[in-house]
């Protein structure tokens, strides 16, 4: 790609991106600002009843709720454009920091889960579209379909119950061994947390790419151009490897990027079923017990993280592909 | 007989290939008819499945009773409208039709019968496919390393390297992917996979539509070339102009068969030489002969006529065409499907 | 010489059920599943649920098939009203996401550039955030409850759909008809209703069956996490939330069950949305 496409392709982005996350910081700031829960009993926790009406105000006062929602989603804005999210309620801590430090427990998460779901899933839709209308491809479209109608926590529990409980290979939850110091946990501990919930994540995200790498490589299968290939003596892995492998693997790689928005509510799911420390199990609890900053941080966060997902996806097409990469200097 | 006779001036000024290795069987294409035909199809039929109204299952009979064959050294045009099977005959012969297809018949190679183990074993090695379009090519493969893959024994970056420039396809040609190909090249790109494979039997389905004049003739030449060279050469397409510029042979295809297969010089003049009444019509129907349209149009598989398939279109009808389908028989060294027909 | 090349041969479909026949079989069940778990839901007694604390822990047996929990209650009829309220508030959200998608589909095919680049922004806006923590922001927004449940996935549903249907409604506009109609000087009225709302009508249920599972899944995701109905209601996702506190003292059945009741019923409404879908689109019928 050229220099000044790229340019170009950059300032759209950056373009899309500003506008969607002005909106977005607007509509949940709106929302927020009409629910019912108060914010200060939020801050305050169950201390409600030891809190005095004078008291109360003090503490409206110093997070400026006593002023009209405007006002608020002014200062708040401003804060955030020069990167303060402000400060969480439930952890008295800066909102950025909660974030950072959550994500990057539910990085290790979301990775193993993705890369494990991309391997397995790319895996099992090339075999059932090599194997296009036998059982095998039956069996592997059902289990597929059937993947896609199972509750997320719901297979968390099935594997809690089975290999936690039952089997008792794995531990019933929590990011580390419960009553251990933090400079105590070995690594082996903190993957040991990690199996079941990085299991759940990444049995789920299979579905989505195996059917569409069976639907891909079918239409791959049936083009003229693998026909012709076969014409030339072609067939079996050698066929695949050369025309199917190629043009399936850009698609699948590309929609497992732009696949992160299913996979941070899958971890949000997961992570609740596992006690998990992340950022997911924050959202609940955020949610739950009305941490407005942290909630905006996290709803805005999660925007950048969807748009960092479909961006790579983008970027990904412009290199790869050659169609789009030397298409303007065709002969 | 001097079925290529016609050709001879035209073939001296053709350049010599440098190099490319094409099995040398026999001089000059004299005598065809005693040696062993390449490919002989006798009696082919194929048919595809289909769902009617959700209950029933139907045979839907593409192609009827075909019968061909191609000589070494001979090219054989395939001539006939579009959607009358030319290239389903192509994919059959070659054994990549779709798996809901049915084939019956035989057809036979050098003389043994082409079982679907040995067309497996001789597709792309002695029997090579030269396709329509760019399509066929894989969009996201250089191009020149898709000629490569073709190339059966020897090195194939000096096999592809040679082939391209001998069809004047510039080095830098071979880093392209198919979408940056114009017509002409992408054609002579589609030839080169053919070429370097060294087949024996070449099947070009369609090789010219959408080429400039400059172009139709540098395709033509490439296949007369292969044909002097040894190989058998079938060529598919629905215009008989180009067709006659350079075949030995001309098989008439009409509904899913072959009505007529005549020496090409038997085209000429009124058509008094041609067997049946369809290929006169088609030869009268050009531009520079009479240009009159054939009245009707050709039967849909699923609604072939009992009797003789051009019947209801055809001029000389008599009752006894509509009873069976002819037989093919000989007749004025060429073959004809027509009770009538002297 | 020799005969004979090759006869692939014809796959005889499994049961010697031609793919039609199957296809209405597959309705047929399907359908008086869902039916059966609404009739149950709506017809079993109250009573069954009611505590019975000298009948309470049981493990699965012929009388309580899915087992009783820590109050006596039958899991059965619990997870049954569940599946019921479940399937309730999925038609509810996934038509009224379905409504939208269709308007602002065709609004956007046919109202011109503004709205169509207007719409489009909104749909990447809806999709730009996941749907769960949008879930989540729109039920603290409503405090909780079944009306934010029901308006939380009814907002986050509808972006993918429109896509499709705009794409739909523009093929048709350029289809021959459409043009020839236009030809004749019929007006947009006339062609809109006449030609275009026809085809949106499958496109209709079509949407609903693509939607429904997502709409249903989500309702019990959000209801696990907390944000969704009152405790006091028997939606699935209370019940496994509950069963939580449960599963170390090793009553499996309070989590097994109902979960694999709610994967079971979903997946009847896929196999029933996907062959109804069969059976109306001509083209597949016919394969």
């Amino acid at each position: 790609m050229h220099s000044s496409n790229l340019l170009i392709f950059a300032m759209k982005k950056s373009l899309r991106l500003a506008t969607l996350l002005i909106a977005i910081s607007f509509l949940s700031f709106t929302l927020i600002s009409y629910s019912p829960i108060d914010p200060v009993q939020a801050y305050v926790g169950a201390d409600m009843m030891r809190v005095g009406p004078e008291q109360r105000d003090k503490i409206a006062e110093y997070w400026g709720l006593d002023k009209s929602p405007l006002q608020q989603f002014t200062h708040w804005g401003t804060a955030v454009i020069s990167g303060d999210l402000g400060t969480s309620m439930i952890f008295r801590r800066p909102v950025i920091d909660v974030i950072k430090e959550k994500f990057l427990a539910s990085l290790a998460l979301m990775m193993i889960a993705w890369i494990l779901s991309g391997i397995l899933g790319f895996t099992l839709g090339v075999i059932a579209g090599m194997k296009e209308g036998t059982w095998v491809d039956r069996a592997i479209k059902w289990y597929c379909l059937t993947l896609a109608s199972t509750p997320t926590f719901w297979l968390g529990l099935l594997l809690l119950i089975i290999f936690a409980m039952g089997l008792g290979w794995f531990p019933i939850g929590l990011g580390v061994p419960a009553g251990v110091l933090a400079e105590h946990v070995t690594m082996g501990d903190r993957i040991q947390h990690l199996v079941l919930p990085a299991l759940t994540l990444s049995i789920l995200g299979v579905a989505n790419v195996a059917l569409h790498t069976r639907q891909k490589l079918i239409e791959v299968l049936s083009s003229e151009y693998v026909l012709f290939a076969r014409a030339r003596g072609e067939k079996g892995f050698v066929l695949f490897w050369r025309h199917g492998f190629r043009n399936i693997a850009l698609p699948a790689v590309t929609l497992q990027f732009s696949a992160f928005s299913e996979l941070f509510g899958g971890a949000v799911l997961a992570e609740q079923v596992f006690s998990y420390p992340g950022l997911g199990q924050t959202t609940v609890q955020a949610g739950l017990r009305g941490d407005v900053p942290l909630l905006l941080g996290i709803v805005i966060f999660s925007a950048l993280f969807v748009f960092t997902g479909n961006l790579i996806a983008d970027l990904i097409y412009q290199i790869v592909d050659p169609r789009i990469r030397e298409g303007e200097s065709s002969l | 007989m001097s079925l290529a006779a016609p050709l001879k001036k035209e073939k001296k000024k053709l350049i010599k290939p440098k190099q490319i290795e094409v099995q040398k069987i026999m001089k000059p294409v004299k005598d065809i008819k005693k040696l062993q035909a390449t490919i002989e199809v006798q009696d082919l039929s194929v048919s595809f499945i289909q769902y009617t109204k959700g209950l029933q299952q139907k045979d839907l009979k593409v192609i009827s009773s075909l019968n061909i064959d191609i000589h070494p050294g001979e090219i054989l045009a395939v001539v006939g409208s579009s959607g009358s099977g030319k290239s389903l005959l192509a994919h059959a012969i070659l054994g990549i039709l779709p798996s809901n297809a049915t084939v019956t018949g035989k057809i036979t190679y050098k003389g043994e019968p082409l079982t679907s183990k040995r067309q497996e074993k001789l597709r792309g090695k002695e029997i090579a496919l030269v396709p329509q379009s760019v399509n066929y090519l894989d969009p996201l493969m250089r191009v020149g390393k898709q000629v490569r893959t073709a190339v059966k024994d020897g090195d194939p970056i000096k096999a592809q390297r040679e082939v391209f420039s001998r069809y004047y396809l510039k080095p830098e040609v071979e880093n392209l992917f198919p979408f940056q190909l114009s017509g002409g090249m992408a054609r002579r790109v589609l030839v080169s996979t053919a070429v370097v494979s060294g087949a024996q039997l070449i099947i070009a389905d369609e090789p010219t539509p959408g080429l400039d004049t400059a172009s139709v003739k540098e395709a033509l030449k490439c296949f007369r070339e292969l044909a002097d060279h040894g190989a058998a050469v079938m060529l598919i397409s629905h215009d008989i102009e180009t067709a006659l510029k350079i075949a030995d042979r001309i098989a008439v295809f009409y509904a899913g068969t072959t009505v007529e297969v005549a020496p090409v010089e038997d085209f000429k003049g009124k058509g008094e030489g041609l067997r049946h009444p369809y290929s006169k019509a088609l030869w009268g129907a050009l531009p520079q002969n009479d240009f009159m349209p054939i009245a009707g149009f050709q039967p849909l598989p699923s609604a072939l006529p009992p009797g003789c398939l051009f019947e209801p279109r055809c001029s000389m009808v008599t009752p006894d065409c509509s009873k069976a389908q002819p037989e093919a028989r000989t007749l004025r060294n060429g073959m004809v499907r027509c009770i009538h027909a002297t | 010489m020799m005969k004979v090349i090759e006869t692939t041969t014809i796959k005889t479909p499994y049961l010697k059920l031609n793919r039609r026949q199957q296809t209405i079989i597959s309705i047929i069940l399907s359908a008086s599943f869902l039916l059966m778990i609404i009739l149950g839901g709506i017809f079993s007694s109250n009573e069954k649920i009611q505590t019975y604390l000298e009948m309470r822990n049981l493990s699965p047996s012929l009388q309580h098939i899915f087992g009783t929990d820590w109050l006596g209650r039958d899991m059965f009829v619990r997870t049954l009203k569940g599946l019921t309220l479940s399937l309730g508030v999925g038609m509810l959200a996934s038509a009224s996401s379905v409504i939208i998608a269709v308007v602002l589909g065709m609004a956007a095919a046919t109202m011109g550039r503004k709205v169509d680049t207007f719409i489009s922004w909104l749909v990447d806006l809806f999709l730009s955030v996941p749907h769960l923590v949008a879930l989540i922001l729109i039920a603290f927004a409503l405090g909780g409850g079944i009306r934010g449940v029901v308006l939380g996935v009814t907002l986050t549903h509808w972006p993918s759909l429109t896509r499709v249907i705009r794409a739909e409604v523009m093929q048709l506009r350029s289809s021959e008809f459409v043009e020839i109609s236009r030809q004749f000087g019929k007006s947009s009225w006339w062609i809109a209703t006449r030609h275009i709302l026809p085809h949106l009508v499958p496109q209709f249920f079509v949407g609903l069956v693509l939607l429904f599972p997502h709409a249903v899944l989500h309702e019990a995701a959000i209801t696990f996490l907390g944000f969704g109905l009152s405790p006091h209601q028997p939606a699935i996702g209370i019940i496994l939330s509950e069963s939580m506190r449960y599963l170390s003292t090793g009553m499996w059945w309070l989590a097994f069950f109902p979960g694999l009741s709610l994967l079971v019923m979903v997946r009847a409404f896929d196999i029933l949305g996907e062959n109804l879908c069969t059976l109306m689109d001509p083209y597949r019928g016919h394969e």
